[in-house]
């Protein structure tokens, strides 16, 4: 591990990567601030400007800069104007815009700070263990387990999608994959699919699918709802300080969360948003007294529990994708694209073959926290006056970064009368609450899923691998529960709401 | 029928002409002997999905009590500026096809004036300057920084 730390720190400190750092923290804690861009999205549009840089670990250490700089800015937006910019940080406004309101603003921005900090790097102290540990383990994964694991990670994102919505997520998946047939692939002699079109030939782009599902349905709601995102004028920002009662306070709400954030982050499914809830929900369950009644109402622990929880989420969301190459949440799904584009294959073999992209990126987050903790401490009072940028600007902007994104990628005028098509077709699921994420993560899955599920079929000779290799079939036990146990939870809470009063 | 059943309906139509392409897919002649061929996954891809489809479309719609993200609400749709959203859409339909034609920075700029003029911006003077420069720096950075070649002026210049 000495080793790897060395390298890492040789390769990501150079000019060029510490400016990598720096200049992702900065675009995320700034996109991310603004409502209508969630992660997904800044990492999409970020996309053709990794490519272009070539080196995967530069591009990596940019691209993950501004996926915790999305988390860290989203919180500040929950906080000032009780708009969260991203999914992640909803739970922060629960303590955070009280506290705003009640003229402690600046309190609660260090706090969230400080608390982003500790998540980020806890997490990436535990990211340090648990990666290399897992990955020898992959070592020994064949094409079937690997197929078995695909199976696991999709079945545990629609799992986790949301009661009610496991069928509709399941579906979505299963639709990824549909789209992601389409096109030419390694496997087979012809194209199938593309219903005669030239411009199918090559598949659906992914960067337009990001765009279109993620990016332009929030730009269309922003023009729907002039409400959502209306900016209020944010209050004055002072007296940052924090007092030592104060700090002994949130610390073992910090340390829980930071461990708890990352472990939630780590399944497959399960991301920044899920953790910050649950860790705002235990820790209202373990205060006392007092302090739970001030829960909702301006609680520094409600503030600090899910600042925690979802920065260290986010940093244990890299665990499978660095190991397994298999994407836990729909970020990470983008992030597998933007890496299978720069030509690494993220995986078991991944630490073996590009050590340095693996510790370069660790490395870069220890900075990329520091980095954050320096921006958000003494330059947020500037920072924030992003969110004073009239909406008349921001969606026309927001709209032309989505198509550009779209077209510099595969530079086809086409490819942006897709993304209109998509994304019209996106907001609509939205509306009736369908899950976009598993469609995402499904088609990014779907090729490597088919290439994997050929091999052992090819190997076996049928498909008897299900059965007589015991991990594959442990694992695929394992994705057939992940699936049924939500179903199952859901009628026996109908079945309690029928008859008496709760359990617990 | 509320949307998403109208929704799973749409998928069940998709996945079963999906399904109808992939089991008469025509297979070349050395395929038809091997294990795994083209249309082994998708075969399977949608049955699944037209079963999950069905199951939505006939499950009873049970009760949610109010989404956590508080995310759109589909009762209060009269409320939405629907005409603004279709023609922000119809700008940009329109931006695709005159992209090539046009030249990057005057269909931009024309863009990003026109879509602020949709949503209400009436103060030309500032958003005009303001799409010419936002379009300009996209196109140097992309030009230059990215070396994405995009062409800058209208057809008759270059």
């Amino acid at each position: 591990m000495i080793d790897g730390i060395l390298l890492g720190l040789s390769t990501a400190v150079s000019v060029q990567n510490l400016f990598m750092v720096i200049a992702g923290c900065l675009i995320g804690t700034f996109i991310g601030m603004l409502p209508g861009l969630g992660p997904m999205a800044i990492i999409a549009i970020m996309i053709p400007v990794a490519i272009k840089i070539g080196d995967p670990s530069s591009a990596l250490i940019l691209l993950a800069g501004v996926y915790y700089g999305a988390i860290f800015g989203g919180s500040t937006s929950s906080i000032l104007i009780n708009a969260p910019g991203v999914a992640g940080t909803v739970a922060t406004s629960f303590d955070g815009y009280p506290m705003a309101r009640q003229g402690k603003a600046g309190k609660a921005l260090t706090i969230a700070a400080i608390a982003s900090f500790s998540g980020g790097t806890v997490g990436v102290i535990l990211l340090m263990g648990f990666a290399p540990a897992l990955s020898s383990v992959a070592l020994l994964f064949h094409s079937a387990e690997y197929f078995a694991l695909m199976i696991v990670g999709l079945s545990a994102i629609a799992a986790f999608a949301g009661t009610g919505k496991v069928v509709k997520a399941l579906l979505m998946t299963v639709a990824g994959l549909m789209m992601a047939t389409v096109g030419e692939s390694a496997l087979f002699n012809a194209p199938r699919f593309t219903m005669g079109l030239m411009d199918l030939q090559s598949g659906f782009s992914f960067i337009t699918l990001a765009m279109a599902l993620f990016a332009l349905p929030e730009a269309l709601y922003l023009v729907l709802d002039p409400k959502r995102g209306a900016t209020s004028g944010t209050g004055e920002i002072k007296d940052m300080r924090i007092t030592r009662e104060e700090a002994r306070a949130i610390a073992p709400v910090i340390a829980r969360q930071s461990i708890q954030g990352f472990l939630i982050g780590v399944m497959p499914g399960a991301g920044a948003t899920i953790a910050s809830f649950l860790g705002y929900a235990v820790e209202r369950n373990i205060a006392k007294g007092a302090d739970q009644e001030e829960f909702g109402k301006g609680s520094i622990k409600g503030l600090a529990a899910p600042e925690a929880a979802n920065n260290a989420a986010c940093t244990g969301s890299f665990v499978p994708l660095l190991t397994l190459g298999i994407p836990g949440s729909g970020t990470t799904a983008i992030l597998l694209g933007a890496l299978i584009a720069l030509n690494v294959n993220p995986g078991p073999r991944l630490m073996i073959d590009n050590p340095s992209v693996f510790w370069a990126v660790i490395i870069s987050m220890y900075i990329g926290n520091v980095v954050l903790l320096i921006l958000n401490l003494p330059l947020i009072p500037y920072i924030a006056k992003v969110l004073l940028i009239p909406r008349n600007y921001l969606i026309p902007f927001i709209l032309f970064f989505t198509m550009i994104g779209a077209y510099i990628g595969q530079n086809n005028a086409t490819e942006l009368l897709i993304l209109v098509v998509l994304g019209v077709f996106a907001t609509i699921l939205r509306f009736a609450d369908y899950p976009l994420a598993p469609l995402l993560i499904g088609f990014i899955l779907g090729g490597m899923m088919e290439d994997n599920f050929a091999r052992a079929v090819n190997l076996t000779d049928g498909i008897d691998f299900m059965y007589q290799r015991p991990m594959t079939l442990a694992l695929l036990v394992i994705g057939f529960l992940l699936i049924f146990f939500p179903a199952y939870r859901r009628r026996r809470a109908r079945a309690l709401k029928k008859g008496v009063a709760e359990g617990d | 029928m509320a949307l998403d059943k109208w929704i799973a309906l749409v998928f069940l139509v998709i996945a079963l002409v999906y399904g109808y392409a992939s089991f008469t897919y025509a297979l070349l002649p050395f395929e038809r002997n091997m294990v795994f061929v083209p249309n082994t996954l998708p075969n399977v891809l949608s049955v699944i999905a037209a079963f999950l489809a069905l199951i939505l479309l006939l499950s009873p719609k049970p009760k949610v009590e109010g989404d956590v993200l508080g995310d759109i609400d589909i009762a209060q749709f009269r409320q939405y500026k629907v005409g603004q959203a279709l023609g922000l859409l119809a700008a940009m339909v329109l931006y695709a096809l005159a992209l090539r034609p046009v030249g990057f920075i005057a269909s931009t700029t024309i863009f990003l004036a026109g879509t602020g003029w949709i949503l209400g911006e009436r103060k030309l003077h500032v958003m005009v300057p303001v799409a010419l420069l936002g379009a300009g720096a996209i196109w140097y950075l992309v030009q230059e920084a990215l070396g994405i070649f995009l062409r800058p002026l209208p057809w008759f210049f270059s």
